[in-house]
């Protein structure tokens, strides 16, 4: 049983062997939360009347992203999550950027899919400690998950924390997980009009990753046009064209990393 | 596709709201749910009832109240009305707005027993 919340919800998968248990401690390298129903449970306990509450609907969730925020301030952790539709390249991206940052960066891994571990798989295939959770039929992390996940992966202080959102580029739009700030990854080959068919998410995100520019001599897609589309929805939002594939790009966003996640370690100093 | 989630907490909430209350049933939930939000009323809708089956709010109604959009204009330096989120304004055509009502996704208020 969770500590912090109390909640029974998530199965803990062996990776070799799954077993069920109705608890959170970490045995394994995964936690599945689409095991069961999920769990509303509140026994019953009179004159019909009138309660104002105006709670946020998400206060919940924000509550934890808070919690999970307050530990990534005092541990020094510059935490990103990784935010796009499935296939823009997110995993290659990080494992690059791993690779990349060996010696210069400490990077551990959360990986959000609905099943397989196979993304922390091929992180954990770079050194990185990365834990994988399996939302079942949930199209999105929410904090409450990445709250129990860092109990197990125990990111180290002074580091730099990826999670890889759910390919949806959707759901994971409306829940903060504690991060420092959310990167939107868009390949090339996905079309320039994407900002303004699913503007909440670049209007979400600090960052645009614009991936697989190798790709560009091969296709019609307009750069300018897909920044200016992005910035028309985020007039903020700071964008890197890179490929994972090449490289090319990635000393940018990595100057951006180092100086972002030296900026928290000097806040938690 | 995240209103079940959504869903949940509404009900998470209300349940919670109505044992503080030393309720025994939660007969009606009422939202807010602005026009420019993430959320859609009719999936919201379809998915409270299965979620609140086998809690204090079984059987409650879901009322949801619409409230509209408006956003501050830069260029025309003034509130305008905005039915679409990052919409152009309606009076300039320019996309300049920022969006200042029509985002909320709240609990209102609660009847219980």
């Amino acid at each position: 049983m969770c500590t912090v919340c109390g909640c029974g919800e998530a199965t803990v998968v062996h990776e070799h062997h799954a077993h069920d248990h109705h608890h959170h401690h970490y045995h394994g390298e995964s936690l599945d939360y689409g095991g069961g129903l999920a769990g509303v449970h509140v026994p019953g306990l009179s004159q019909e009347r009138i309660v104002k509450i105006e709670r946020d609907i998400l206060s919940k969730n924000d509550a934890y992203a808070a919690a999970n925020r307050r530990a990534f301030a005092r541990q020094g952790i510059f935490a990103l999550n990784f935010v796009s539709s499935p296939g823009s390249g997110k995993t290659s991206l990080l494992v690059r950027t791993i690779k990349d940052l060996a010696g210069r960066v400490a990077i551990s891994v959360i990986e959000g899919d609905q099943q397989t571990s196979n993304d922390a798989e091929r992180i954990r295939a770079t050194g990185a400690p990365a834990l994988q959770i399996n939302t079942g039929k949930g199209c999105h992390l929410d904090a409450h998950m990445v709250g129990h996940a860092l109990e197990t992966l125990k990111p180290a202080a002074n580091s730099a924390l990826f999670i890889e959102n759910v390919g949806n580029l959707v759901c994971p739009a409306a829940f903060d997980l504690g991060e420092a700030h959310k990167v939107v990854v868009l390949s090339v080959t996905e079309g320039e009009d994407k900002p303004l068919k699913y503007p909440d998410m670049f209007a979400a995100s600090d960052v645009m990753l614009l991936n697989k520019s190798d790709l560009l001599p091969h296709i019609d897609f307009d750069v300018a046009a897909c920044m200016w589309n992005a910035l028309r929805v985020n007039p903020k939002l700071e964008i890197f064209t890179v490929s994972a594939r090449s490289g090319e790009g990635l000393p940018e966003f990595y100057a951006w990393i180092e100086a972002s996640a030296a900026r928290r370690i000097g806040a938690a100093a | 596709m995240h209103e079940m989630a959504l869903t949940e907490s509404i009900v998470e909430i209300a349940c919670e709201e109505a044992k503080k209350q030393s309720a025994t049933r939660v007969t009606r939930v009422r939202l807010a749910v602005g026009q420019l939000s993430h959320a859609e009323p009719e999936a919201l809708t379809f998915c409270f009832a299965a979620v609140a089956a086998g809690t204090l709010a079984e059987g409650a109604e879901l009322s949801i109240e619409r409230t509209p959009g408006a956003g501050w204009c830069l260029d025309c330096g003034k509130t305008v009305p905005l039915d679409e989120r990052f919409g152009a304004c309606p009076e300039c055509g320019q996309y300049h707005v920022q969006m200042t009502a029509g985002d909320e996704l709240k609990i209102r208020e609660l009847e219980i027993v």
